[in-house]
């Protein structure tokens, strides 16, 4: 079972690194996004470095969401998803191969991108390192619960509003956890109840969203 | 019991059996909700602190509780459309998620109303008020997948998921939001040896909450049917029936 999962990573990941050019436009719509806030609030050092931890975590959360619109997409279309379902392997098992590959995929370039944008938006030193493992631990939650929303979408024409409508609100402890623990860092104050409840969140969005998305791609695929 | 739950798990039969209870629904709903009002407004005496203005609670606290009290209706019915595909559970999923979102958009304007002269603002970032707010952009969610997905009975499936998914966060939203932030006064204690609220205005709330229930009770029964005769707009019975009447 592990060599399946293992190969839908690869077999998607493969498919990304073909399209290299696509990998780097949601990053640069994240940088762009993180631009605008100075530009649109107050270049303001102080000022900014307060909101920074919130004003990073909406732009991961808003990023999230728009590469959620993509990850069942292509295969949806031309019947990859039908051809995962009905082979005799576990169905949520592939799955979750699926949205392992497309955090890989999304999130990795953001791990990478993030502590330039915290110095971007001055955020306070101390608290990048707690920055860096929110993103680690909260963008997988986004991508599972993500793709819950992706999965009961997929099929449907005007699904990408849909998407947002669905799942923005799903996301909000994600975003108090995780925001709260930036900030509290660059108080200097513990973050480690903040990290445990995203740790808690990330294993309960483990072990439940695999089945809750391919339970929505049934319904999908009719 | 279960004959009978069989039995109204066939649409046609549910539209009769409705037929006869929602005019007694609908009236014991009527005398309750009025004997509450003028319980609640006019006999149960003003609060020392707040004066007037509290007696608003008559209507917000059913509210709020029935904000949530058609969620989990609504995860039930979904959980039984998605196990076993009745199509009646199926309607009630659709028909909860608007009237959930009517006593949520209810309970935050009349809070909203409350909170202008006791604390002196319309709006305050408090945790019930989020997530009473995120409440409604859930139900919100629900009903918009409906008017996306045009195959009624997909869109039913879509949403039942959403409402299963709904019913594991709501809690989680719930006490992430309170973790964040709390101004609201705490949780009525209704039921204790020393109940918070005194008894000459707990009763007519408890009366109003009644009334709420049996106005939700009637008014998604009402609702059904008419959900029941668009959707079998094609059968046989329906015309018949319409033309009977």
């Amino acid at each position: 079972m592990l060599d399946v999962f293992l190969t839908v990573i690869r077999r998607d990941l493969l498919l990304a690194y073909r399209r290299r050019a696509d990998l780097m436009n949601p990053i640069l719509l994240y940088v762009i996004v993180a631009t605008l806030f100075p530009l649109g609030i107050s270049p303001d050092a102080e000022f900014l470095g307060k909101l920074a931890p919130g004003l990073v975590w909406v732009t991961t959360l808003l990023a999230a969401l728009i590469s959620m619109e993509s990850i069942f997409r292509q295969d949806f279309e031309d019947g990859s998803i039908e051809q995962l379902f009905l082979n005799s392997h576990p169905f949520s098992v592939l799955i979750l191969g699926k949205v392992v590959a497309h955090w890989l995929i999304t999130a990795g370039p953001m791990l990478l991108i993030v502590p330039l944008m915290a110095m971007l938006l001055h955020m306070p030193v101390q608290a990048v390192p707690v920055l860096w493992i929110t993103i680690l631990l909260g963008t997988p939650i986004l991508s599972l619960v993500g793709a819950i929303g992706a999965a009961l979408t997929a099929g449907f024409r005007g699904g990408g509003v849909l998407l947002g409508l669905l799942v923005l609100p799903l996301y909000v402890p994600v975003l108090i956890f995780a925001s709260s623990a930036v900030s509290a860092a660059a108080d200097g104050l513990a973050v480690s109840g903040q990290l445990a409840m995203l740790g808690a969140g990330l294993i309960l969005a483990l072990l439940l969203a695999p089945l809750a998305i391919s339970a929505s791609l049934k319904i999908s695929m009719g | 019991m279960w004959k009978f739950l069989h039995r109204l798990s066939s649409l046609k039969y549910y539209y009769e059996w409705s037929g006869k209870w929602v005019p007694w629904l609908l009236g014991l709903t009527a005398v309750l909700m009025l004997v509450g009002l003028y319980w609640g407004l006019l006999v149960a005496p003003a609060d020392y602190q707040q004066g007037e203005s509290y007696r608003i609670i008559y209507v917000h606290v059913p509210s709020a509780w029935m904000s949530m009290f058609v969620y989990v209706v609504m995860a039930g019915a979904g959980f039984i459309a998605i196990v076993w595909r009745t199509k009646l559970s199926e309607i009630v999923v659709s028909e909860c998620a608007v009237i959930g979102a009517m006593f949520t958009a209810l309970a935050l304007v009349t809070g909203m109303l409350w909170g202008k002269p006791t604390w002196g603002t319309y709006w305050q970032w408090d945790a019930r008020m989020t997530s009473e707010l995120i409440l409604l952009f859930l139900y919100f969610g629900i009903i918009a997948v409906h008017s996306v997905i045009e195959e009624p009975r997909t869109a039913a499936r879509v949403a039942s998921i959403l409402a299963i998914i709904g019913i594991i966060n709501i809690p989680i939203i719930h006490y992430s939001v309170t973790w964040w932030s709390s101004l609201h006064q705490p949780n009525m204690q209704l039921i204790s040896k020393t109940p918070s609220v005194h008894p000459s205005m707990l009763y007519p709330l408890l009366v109003m909450a009644t009334a709420f229930q049996f106005y939700f009770v009637s008014l998604l029964l009402i609702r059904m049917r008419n959900a029941i005769l668009y959707r079998e707009r094609l059968t046989i019975w329906v015309k018949s029936s319409l033309t009977r009447d």
